[in-house]
């Protein structure tokens, strides 16, 4: 794949412009600014006001999107897929049962390696109807092959939505990235945050032309046949290449974005690790819950750290057992569970990634906040204190515990 | 662009020879006419279906047009995300219009059942694809299984002939009559015996300011149980029979495009295929008395709207 981009990389600091948002707003916003050429989607809460806000500027000739309003999630990443094979850009938004029932094509927009862009409000999976936050959409589509990027705030969720453009479009990666915040939590909590300049998103964005394209009559070509025993197998060691890939690139990019405004993105960001003797592993708002638990913890002099996880997939595995190498009990929160693992989907990313590093500090894995239900400082301290007990006592206690639940 | 039988042998193929469909398959047929009556360039979405597996075989492929295959019930979505890309670079002046067009198919599993709400949809939003139904009626990439296209008393894998069931037991979904309820400016069903009335309204239909719908009857010897040599003649029987006619309408007025000198009796059909051979039977006389009086009734509430015209 080849991309053409106006110019170099950016040197000069933009100034942002403060604002108050809610993360849907945010990320419309940021859709605004991108103005793709094609978006397609349907409504789904709390995903529901990144689609309504982005009809505004539809309706309003601020963007020169063809908007698709769709009759399903199914259909909008249907069309999403068959808009992208047509050579622009193209996004869409969902969350929860949304991506569920887009689930087949997710699929598909991977392994036509597809730079499709979706904005994601993680919501809880029925049954029973929970239109609250978990994580259980974005890991039931785990495997789909796109990139997963998750935000801790409003700020990140905006920041992600450009960063996930650039990486989706790397002639290296050529994948579709989903880049995703808590549903309500984000997605409706008002926060201050710093919007760049139309013109610097533009330049940053630059401009998109892939190498084969549907509208290319003159040279036609079949996308998507039939791949049988002969080939699939290495069309999808290529996807794999891909995804790795990604990790150096998500990388580049958030350094990149980094320079043009002073907010530096990798797949990481640990806090207060460096000397930390126990460990959370969490990701999206969470994260910001357990800065004040970790602080509270400091305060009574316990050693205690964060790891907060951006990117999911690709899993950045030596990153993440470096920085948990010299840690000597860990906690892995997940938001979301496997049925019948022996853990659930962050926990065994972890696990795998220090097992094959060598590390063996203790870890255990607490599920947390189905449904929305809320995660307090104090329920963290708690997770603190029990690793605590681990890393003194050696005894580890049960693998998977669950946090903030009655029973 | 005037249809003329020596200049479309004169032309290329858009689906090229050495693709796997069946001996007899009437889809290859239909999609070459179809091709060859469209000047302008074009972009085809195809459904999971049989055409799907036998002319894209990686790393071959029959296509000498853009082509894309996403899934089994999203083709007409498909083409309608490329149309709305088309639309959105034509109008930013990202690319010259050049009049491309957007053609979906689909078998009549993925019109009539699986794809039924996208294609809809598509109609509704008024997306400029024409869908072409090949409608073998029943699933016959997956060895013939029954869909709501699939005619009463039919025998299938799904609707098997047993000791107390006469094949399929519901009547067909008039899928066409569908298309005319969501007020699309073309809607035809058409048959390849007759090429120049399929290829007209393949031109007509393109021409339509909107979406538009062609649902044409594709014999398939296997699933039919029929001689791989009489298709033609027997999508002509469909017509003569009035199981299948062919009409159009256009912005909601109905025309007839054929009606048989001398309109024969259903069991002429059913005896030119093994579907239905267990009708020909006599304890089936009063099941092939209900589907003779069906297809009157519907011929006659069909002459009668185009008359009315």
């Amino acid at each position: 794949m080849t991309m053409t981009r106006s110019k170099g990389s950016v040197t000069d600091r933009v100034q942002g412009e403060p604002i108050a948002l809610d993360g849907a707003k945010a990320v419309a916003q940021a859709m605004r600014q991108m103005n793709p050429d094609v978006v397609a989607a349907y409504p789904i809460t709390p995903q529901t006001e990144i689609v309504q806000t982005f009809s505004e500027y539809v309706a309003n000739g601020e963007v020169d999107t063809e908007f698709v309003a769709v009759e399903s999630e199914h259909a909008a990443m249907s069309a999403c897929i068959g808009a992208a094979a047509a050579g622009g850009r193209v996004q869409t938004a969902t969350t929860s049962a949304g991506m569920a029932f887009m689930w087949e094509v997710l699929y598909v927009a991977s392994s036509l390696r597809l730079p499709i862009i979706m904005a994601v409000a993680n919501r809880a999976l029925s049954a029973p109807l929970n239109i609250h936050c978990d994580h259980s959409d974005a890991m039931g589509a785990r495997d789909a092959g796109w990139l997963q990027v998750y935000a801790e705030d409003v700020q990140e969720a905006y920041d992600n939505a450009f960063q996930a453009l650039r990486i989706a479009e790397h002639p290296d990666v050529m994948l579709p990235v989903m880049h995703c915040q808590d549903g309500f939590i984000i997605s409706h909590g008002v926060e201050r945050l710093e919007l760049l300049p139309d013109g610097a998103v533009k330049e940053f964005i630059g401009t998109y032309t892939p190498r084969y394209s549907l509208l290319d009559t003159e040279h036609p070509a079949t996308f998507g046949p039939v791949d049988l025993q002969d080939h699939y197998f290495e069309h999808k060691r290529q996807q794999v290449d891909g995804m790795e890939k990604a990790l150096a690139v998500v990388e580049e990019i958030g350094q990149e974005y980094g320079d043009l405004t002073g907010r530096y993105y990798g797949h990481l960001s640990p806090y207060r690790l460096e000397d930390a003797e126990i460990a959370i592993v969490v990701m999206g708002s969470t994260a910001g819950t357990t800065k004040i638990a970790v602080d509270k913890m400091r305060e009574r002099g316990i050693k205690a750290g964060l790891l907060k996880l951006r990117t999911f997939r690709p899993f950045p595995a030596d990153a993440v057992a470096e920085a948990l190498a010299g840690v000597s009990a860990v906690a892995v929160l997940d938001r979301a569970i496997a049925f019948g693992s022996q853990g659930n989907p962050i926990f065994l990313d972890v696990c795998t990634s220090l097992y094959a590093s060598g590390a063996r500090p203790d870890v255990v894995n607490y599920v947390y906040g189905l449904g929305g239900r809320d995660t307090t400082a104090s329920q963290i301290t708690t997770v603190y204190a029990d690793l605590l007990n681990i890393a003194e006592t050696g005894q580890r206690g049960p693998l998977v515990r669950y946090l903030g639940l009655r029973e | 662009m005037a249809i003329n039988l020596r200049q479309m042998c004169n032309e290329r193929d858009q689906l090229a020879p050495g693709h796997r469909l069946c001996p007899g398959c009437a889809e290859p047929v239909v999609v070459r006419q179809i091709l060859h009556a469209i000047e302008d360039p074009v972009v085809v979405a195809n459904a999971t279906g049989c055409l799907e597996v036998s002319t894209s075989i990686f790393p071959y492929t029959s296509w000498r047009v853009p082509w894309i295959h996403s899934a089994f019930e999203n083709a007409s979505t498909t083409a309608a995300g490329a149309e709305s890309m088309y639309r959105s670079l034509v109008r930013q002046g990202k690319m010259a219009d050049n009049g491309t067009k957007f053609l979906a198919f689909g078998g009549d599993g993925a019109t009539y059942d699986i794809g039924f709400q996208f294609l809809s949809g598509v109609w509704e939003r008024g997306h400029k694809v024409l869908y072409v139904c090949l409608n073998n009626e029943a699933y016959m990439n997956t060895g013939i299984q029954r869909s709501s296209a699939t005619p009463l008393g039919a025998w299938t894998t799904t609707s098997p002939v047993g000791r107390v069931r006469p094949g399929k037991r519901e009547n067909r979904k008039n899928m066409t009559a569908i298309a005319v309820a969501h007020e699309i400016p073309y809607v035809a069903q058409a048959s390849p015996h007759l090429w120049r009335d399929l290829m007209n309204k393949v031109q007509r239909a393109l021409a339509a300011d909107g979406p538009s719908f062609i649902n044409v009857l594709a014999p398939c010897p296997r699933g039919w149980r029929s001689e791989p040599g009489e298709s033609i003649s027997i999508s002509k029987l469909a017509a003569d029979t009035c199981v299948w006619p062919l009409y159009e309408v256009i912005d909601g007025v109905w025309k007839l495009n054929y009606k048989p000198r001398n309109k024969r009796p259903v069991t002429d059909w059913m005896k030119s295929q093994g579907r239905f051979s267990h009708l020909l039977k006599p304890e089936n006389e009063e099941l092939v008395t209900q589907i003779q009086e069906r297809v009157d009734k519907e011929w006659e509430a069909l002459v009668t709207k185009c008359e009315a015209n």
